[in-house]
């Protein structure tokens, strides 16, 4: 199964429909990485409200996309969360997910692009190159 | 005395939504609530993901066993693979030989209240089981 990735401005958009295998989860996370690069997006909003288990390694590969999306200097946020995935995820252990979530995907798109403001914002004047 | 059961053979990472899905259905048949069978599969994911990657895959047999007072569901997965070495450190939250989040077993424990290992080169098996009232 083939997850589309789609774009809304500068955000990127991808809405996960049902359980994937571990390699479609880590083809997608490579999808997800390559588009912000290419596309020059500020980030991933991640849809799960179709996932229906969300177990250590779902877990693990959500906070890597993330990570690597911060790095790459972009932000992520996940959406979409059944109630029931979220209870056994705090049950699993409290630092299972450490990527910033929201209820759903208007929430999840609103809460990017203020992320983005935010850190843009807060940028030390320094770091913005001198005008010669 | 066991009403229904299901074996499920796993080689493949399809395998392992095959299995987790058969759990959920018979947690379901057997009235267990969605939060319970949420539980259930991603316990089963954790446990034949672990034979899946450290023997490359075993068997998991999913039993239901219903008294007129409860009902007890039942998750064995076992393997021929090199064993764990070091049961009670692989038990500890955190700890991982592959790339997980080394979560795996501690989270099944906390997922179904209760997990058995018995584990030596060529042969491991974890049962697990969750019981409900009727």
């Amino acid at each position: 199964m083939r997850v589309p990735i789609l774009r809304l401005g500068r955000v990127l958009l991808t809405s996960i429909l049902a359980d994937l295998t571990d390699d479609q989860a880590i083809q997608l996370q490579g999808e997800i990485l390559a588009l912000v690069r290419d596309d020059r997006a500020d980030g991933a909003v991640i849809d799960i409200s179709g996932v229906e288990v969300v177990d250590s390694y779902m877990a693990r590969l959500l906070n890597e996309t993330a990570r690597m999306i911060r790095v790459m200097g972009g932000e992520a946020v996940l959406c979409g969360m059944q109630p029931f995935v979220a209870l056994t995820l705090v049950e699993m252990g409290r630092e299972c997910l450490e990527m910033r979530t929201a209820l759903d995907l208007e929430a999840g798109v609103e809460m990017l692009k203020a992320t983005i403001a935010d850190r843009d914002a807060g940028r030390p004047a320094a770091l913005v190159p001198p005008s010669a | 005395m066991c009403d229904r059961q299901v074996e499920k053979t796993i080689r493949l990472q399809e395998d392992i939504i095959g299995a987790r899905q058969a759990g959920r259905d018979l947690a379901r048949a057997a009235g267990f609530g969605t939060v319970d069978q949420t539980r259930i599969a991603t316990a089963i994911s954790e446990l034949v993901r672990n034979a899946l990657l450290h023997a490359g895959g075993g068997l998991c047999r999913i039993a239901v066993e219903t008294t007129e007072a409860s009902a007890t569901l039942q998750v064995t997965v076992s393997d021929d693979g090199p064993g764990i070495p070091d049961i009670a450190l692989a038990m500890q939250p955190g700890h991982s030989t592959t790339r997980g989040l080394g979560l795996g077993l501690s989270a099944v424990r906390s997922l179904m209240g209760g997990l058995s290992i018995e584990s030596r080169p060529g042969r491991t098996t974890v049962v697990t089981s969750m019981t409900r009232r009727r």
